[in-house]
């Protein structure tokens, strides 16, 4: 598309920095797991205290997304791609602004385990929170680049962050039925695990909005 | 989450591909929550071709109108989307230097055939134009005119046929007690609903709107359109509008024009949410240069 061939410079514009700060609030939602995960594996409560204020400018940027995208709809009647852009926007960040916060919870989990011995060393989590930043960043890169070829590995990763969670899940129980000292510990772990399946399952809809938004189909990828 | 949603819309395929775009009503389980599924095509152009003066306007245009429904008409200027329109009650023909090719079928029957009587295919195809044109006469006799010539005598028959269509048309509240003042004196757009009760007054089964609210203040606008979802169901409405989100908002249908072809032809829903063709995406969402 040439630019100079637009009779709606200043929307298009306009809606290219929207696409722009989505693919930011992306970016921070992303690290902000993977800080949270970083702070876990390393007892660094400090890094999980920045993560825990930082949350705030995350939904800061979510809500301004959200107020663009609404005076877009208001003001200048967007139709087809332009129309699919805005309203997958509005959706994906209600999706991030969800990563952001179960990005604190870990962190808040860190804060809480630190000082303590951990009754394992973590493996799978960072390797969980790893597929789910993968998941997040083919998303947000096929959002920009308008391509939809990323949404079958999409499904493989999400599918791998189930199986982690559950193999993760009978490692705790076996600890917990072996030691019941270890359940404080193992629960938190758990709640860890949990918290990025579910981030995995945002990211897989972020997916699905990216292809609505490219595509005008809707798909489905939970069957 | 359920994603099925668009299953129906999606189950048959709608736009076929080049070269027979619009040979077929594209097929919803319902344009619009509160309309039946089109059973029934009302107006069929096949190979549609309107010259001025040699050179071609729109070419070789074959779409598929369904009854009782509003069908937009959109474009770029000079698309041929008002030549179109007119086309479709032989309106062309007023214009010097016009050739028509091709067939229009109203109901099955080709109005090009030469044995068509002119007066009543226009009665039968009604016209609204851009500005509004009543005549230089009182209210009553600008409704009453149409009849009259059809042969209706009676005063208390004419009485009925014009309370019915300024009803209709919306308009029979602001004007029932000034009956036998000048239409002239009415405002803009209460001067184009009386143009288009005076298109009802003789009963047509299509109507033709060539931008009707193109001159009106939006709230005007919006008496108009909210007119046209009444009179939707009744009668077939055929509009050609450069305003999209008008289009987007009163039409089921919407048929894309571009320097005389037929682009696209689908539900509105579809065209303005997610076209098939690249020229339709550029076109609504300002792209075109």
């Amino acid at each position: 598309m040439n630019p100079e061939a637009t009779a709606r410079k200043s929307f298009h514009q306009e809606l290219e920095k929207l696409e722009d700060d989505v693919v930011k609030l992306a970016t921070m939602a992303e690290e902000a797991v993977a800080r949270a995960v970083k702070s876990l594996k390393q007892k660094d409560v400090n890094m999980a205290q920045k993560i825990i204020d930082g949350d705030d400018v995350l939904d800061d940027l979510a809500l301004d997304i959200e107020n663009r995208c609404f005076s877009m709809l208001a003001l200048q009647q967007p139709m087809a791609s332009d129309l699919r852009t805005i309203g997958s926007a509005l959706k994906i960040v209600t999706d991030l602004e969800r990563i952001g916060d179960h990005a604190v919870d870990i962190a808040k989990v860190t804060r809480r385990l630190y000082d303590k011995t951990y009754i394992k060393p973590l493996i799978d989590i960072p390797r969980m929170a790893q597929i789910t930043q993968e998941m997040l960043r083919s998303s947000l890169q096929a959002f920009v680049k308008k391509e939809v070829n990323f949404l079958d590995e999409l499904k493989e990763q999400d599918d791998e962050v189930d199986h982690l969670y559950s193999q993760i899940f009978r490692e705790l129980l076996t600890f917990m039925m072996a030691d019941p000292s270890t359940i404080n510990q193992a629960m938190e772990f758990l709640m860890v695990a949990s918290h990025l399946e579910r981030v995995a399952d945002h990211a897989t809809n972020i997916g699905e909005w990216v292809y609505y938004a490219v595509t005008g189909e809707r798909k489905d990828l939970n069957i | 989450m359920d994603m099925n949603r668009t299953s129906a819309v999606a189950a048959k395929p709608v736009v076929p591909q080049d070269g027979d775009v619009g040979t077929t009503v594209p097929q919803v389980a319902s344009p619009r929550p509160n309309v039946t599924p089109p059973v029934r095509e009302k107006i069929r152009t096949e190979k549609l071709t309107v010259f001025y003066d040699g050179k071609e306007a729109i070419k070789s245009i074959d779409l598929s109108i369904p009854e009782g429904m509003v069908t937009a008409i959109i474009g770029p200027s000079g698309c041929g989307k008002s030549t179109f329109l007119r086309a479709l009650n032989r309106m062309n023909e007023l214009i010097p230097g016009t050739r028509t090719t091709g067939k229009v079928l109203v109901d099955g029957i080709n109005i090009y055939d030469p044995a068509i009587d002119l007066p009543t295919l226009r009665k039968n195809v009604g016209m609204v134009w851009q500005r509004p044109n009543p005549f230089p006469k009182t209210i009553w006799e600008n409704v009453a005119y149409g009849p009259k010539c059809l042969g209706v005598k009676s005063k208390a028959v004419l009485d009925d046929i014009v309370e019915k269509s300024l009803r209709e048309a919306a308009l029979w509240d602001e004007v029932k007690d000034r009956l036998h003042s000048s239409a002239l004196a009415l405002s803009g757009g209460q001067q184009q609903r009386l143009c288009i009760a005076r298109a009802l007054a003789v009963e047509p089964s299509v109507l033709l709107m060539d931008e009707p609210a193109a001159s009106l203040d939006p709230i005007s606008t919006t008496k108009i359109e909210d007119l046209m979802a009444e009179l939707r169901g009744k009668y077939t409405l055929i509009i050609v509008t450069h305003n999209m989100q008008q289009a987007a908002r009163v039409s089921d249908y919407t048929a894309f024009l571009l320097m005389g072809e037929l682009v696209e032809f689908d539900v509105t829903e579809r065209i303005f949410t997610r076209p098939k063709r690249k020229e339709t995406e550029d076109y609504i969402t300002g792209r075109f240069g």
